[in-house]
């Protein structure tokens, strides 16, 4: 019997059956063996862990994740990001297929398994949707998803060719895993480096609107009607895409969607500070878009919360407003964003932050975890949620510090993160 | 009085006392640009560069004009192109220049917030000459400078900018200061060539040109790029200079006594024609002799100069 350990003495959150209350966690042979809420008898022992005032989860699941590797490794690592997904109280990410070269093929596939041995973290990889992202010809679907990948995506930018956006939830039917959506048509975005509004009329900069988005949005949820496959739209960052994906839902479109930390938190005004990692795409909006995203997440329209970790180096980034890259990081700032501006804010409760961060993910990419079921693996996340913290990018574990959170106060962290048991991230 | 503003990176959000004085000090200026030896002595030991990402011929002329006629120190970085095409960062540009111990720095860019970023990481008096389709802050100045000049006051007069407002940094300076002057203003251009949200300025926006000029006193007409029509922002270049260039037998829905005012290079009989340009209405070279005094007091205040201009 390896690794028995009992978590003890705090609050579980647990959003399959609703409860959020006192509760201690057996854990052993890596897997959950009960949850037992408790009695007045102090539990004691050589392997429990006491967690007074700390708040127990299933494992969190960030399912947009940029990891580097392979070619930009001096950016990210696999083994890097996941130790940053760890420190931000993550068991499980899903990595963004747009590496170089792409993981486009069942070896590339492997490789990022094989990498992944030594994470701290499950590492889920999304394959691409067409060779080499280029948008032209379909990849190899089923042998990438026999080799483990959880869905597909041409994530960085939108499938522009309609027909093969159809064909490719067609062909995803044979996976039954869903088609991860960028959505934005390039020629409505035209080069676009913000949102388009009155921030990006008094700067003079190129804006990309709202409907190049939304057009693409409607888009996905009318094929995905036409083809019952599933698609799942990444980072939605508009009042229309929220409304539009409402509505979809409610008519039983199979249709999923998360939302970033930023999109619900920061806007487009923020940029006449030019601040380089506030360039990002989708770009901010405005507050009548971060209402609705939050809106939409309160009342289920958005699934989960993911934050599109985008790591780019200083050099990149220390460029004019215009010729910067596009992406900010987010694996270490994500829950406490949550903490702080949707539960503390009473938007959404404890049992649903958890379900967004953890059972729908899971649920999504059909992937384990997400409850603390007895059987399951033992991935727990166990929360300070009065710790308060300043957000400084020279603590991170990524390897880079593209944040628009440096010097942010936070309330609330990740203190423990656990995976099939191990250890893999403590402060207590 | 001396400027609240320690850097000029655009003219939203100054207030109107820095305008007032940047633009009474440009009188003095004007004075001693007009004597036969039109130099003083007032910048003798400043070293100013001129920092040209962006060609531009007629600004960098009279900015060197202006450091010249002060007797500043003066240094040309001219290239095009973005840093990044140069293989330098505009931060190790700055490092360059910080070592070399400039007191002022002229930027020209094609991208917005390259003064601004200047400005906050190097100790030099950075000045905006022109940013992107952004702002450009003396172009501003030296057009409230010319219509001040003729009317002897801004607040309450009708302008109307025409044209390319989308592209235009010209068109956002001359807004910011303008209504911080109290003038009426008002754009005029074809929908594809507005950015959105225009009204958010606090201006009125037409697409109609009659109706715009209708009783306006001053009538800025911007410079069109022949590329917005490859660009697929205008059907073509004729129907844009029959509906929205100025020409002679539109200047009667104007008021008496009006203005033609062009920020140039002007491109003749499309956006206004040569009779109209060469009318005794037009101020488009004054402008170019106003840019001068205007640029001298902006190099001289900004120095830490105060509104008498000290000659010895
Ligand atoms: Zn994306």
């Amino acid at each position: 019997m390896k690794n028995n350990i009992i978590l003890a003495g705090g609050k579980i959150v647990d959003p399959v059956t609703g409860y959020f209350g006192p509760a201690n966690v057996f854990i052993s042979d890596g897997k959950i063996e009960k949850v037992e809420k408790r009695k007045k008898d102090k539990i004691t022992g050589r392997n429990v862990i006491k967690l007074d005032g700390k708040i127990v989860c299933p494992g969190f699941i960030d399912m947009h994740v940029h990891l580097r590797e392979p070619g930009d490794e001096d950016k990210e690592t696999i083994i890097s990001g996941s130790e940053a997904a760890a420190a931000g109280g993550f068991t499980s990410i899903a990595c963004m297929p747009n590496t170089r070269p792409p993981l486009d093929n069942a070896g590339a596939i492997e490789y990022v398994n094989n990498r992944a041995l030594m994470a701290p973290v499950k590492v889920y990889p999304v394959g691409a949707l067409t060779v080499g992202q280029k948008g032209e010809t379909l990849t190899e679907m089923m042998e990438m998803s026999a080799c483990g990948a959880v869905a597909f995506s041409d994530d960085g930018s939108g499938v522009q060719n309609n027909d093969l956006m159809r064909r490719a939830l067609e062909y995803s039917r044979t996976c039954g895993t869903p088609i991860i959506s960028h959505c934005e048509y390039s020629d409505l975005a035209a080069s676009g480096v913000m949102h388009e509004g009155f921030i990006s009329s008094k700067l003079g900069m190129k804006g990309i609107s709202a409907v190049a988005e939304e057009l693409m949005v409607m888009r996905e949820i009318m094929l995905a009607s036409l083809t019952q496959a599933r698609v799942h739209i990444a980072h939605v960052s508009t009042a229309g895409s929220v409304d539009l994906i409402r509505k979809a839902k409610r008519a039983k479109v199979p249709v999923t969607a998360e939302a970033t930390p930023h999109h619900f938190t920061l806007t487009d005004d923020l940029i006449q500070s030019f601040d380089t990692n506030l360039k990002v795409n989708p770009p901010l909006r405005t507050k009548k878009d971060i209402d609705a995203v939050i809106k939409g997440l309160a009342d289920g329209a958005i699934d989960c919360i993911a934050s599109d970790h985008a790591p780019h180096s200083i050099e990149d980034k220390e460029l004019e407003f215009d010729y910067a890259p596009f992406g900010l990081i987010g694996l270490e700032t994500t829950l406490g964003m949550v903490i702080t501006r949707l539960i503390n804010k009473k938007i959404i409760s404890w049992v649903e932050a958890v379900e967004r961060m953890s059972t729908a993910p899971a649920r999504i990419l059909d992937i384990p975890g997400g409850t603390l079921n007895e059987g399951e693996p033992a991935d727990i996340t166990v929360i300070d949620p009065d710790l308060e913290w300043t957000v400084n990018p020279d603590n991170f574990k990524s390897l880079s510090r593209n944040t628009p959170f440096a010097g942010w106060k936070l309330k609330g962290k990740a203190v423990m993160t656990i995976v099939d048991a191990n250890i893999v991230y403590s402060t207590i | 009085m001396s400027l609240k503003i320690h850097h000029l990176l655009g003219l939203e959000g100054v207030s109107a006392a820095d305008i007032r004085l940047i633009l009474d000090t440009a009188v003095s200026f004007k004075e001693i640009l007009a004597r036969k030896i039109p130099k003083v002595p007032t910048l003798r030991g400043t070293t100013v560069v001129n920092l040209f990402y962006e060609p531009s011929t007629r600004t960098r002329l009279s900015f060197e004009l202006a450091e010249k006629r002060l007797s500043a120190d003066t240094v040309n970085f001219t290239t095009s192109g973005s840093s990044v095409a140069k293989g330098e960062s505009l931060k190790d540009t700055v490092w360059n220049i910080e070592a070399m111990k400039i007191d002022i720095i002229v930027i020209r860019h094609s991208a917005s917030g390259a003064p601004h970023y200047l400005a906050s990481c190097c100790k030099s008096t950075v000045i905006n000459a022109g940013d992107g389709a952004h702002e450009h802050p003396t172009q501003g100045l030296l057009d409230m400078f010319t219509i001040k000049e003729k009317y002897g006051k801004l607040e309450d007069l009708k302008i109307v900018i025409v044209g390319d407002i989308k592209h235009s940094r010209v068109a956002r300076s001359n807004i910011w200061g303008l209504l911080t002057m109290g003038a009426k203003v008002a754009v005029c251009g074809p929908p594809t060539l507005l950015p959105v949200e225009m009204e958010k300025f606090g201006v009125k926006v037409y697409d109609d040109l009659d109706e715009a000029l209708r009783g306006a006193d001053i009538v800025n007409v911007l410079r069109l790029q022949k590329e917005r029509q490859k660009g697929g922002l205008l059907p073509s270049l004729r129907e844009y200079s029959r509906y929205y260039g100025i020409t002679r037998d539109r200047l009667d829905l104007l008021n008496e006594n009006f203005t033609i005012m062009h920020p140039g290079p002007m491109n003749r009989g499309v956006e206004i024609s040569s009779e109209v340009a060469e009318g005794p209405y037009s101020v488009i070279l004054p402008q170019v002799t106003n840019g001068v005094a205007v640029r001298m007091a902006v190099l001289y205040l900004l120095s830490g100069g105060k509104g008498k201009v000290d000659e010895e």
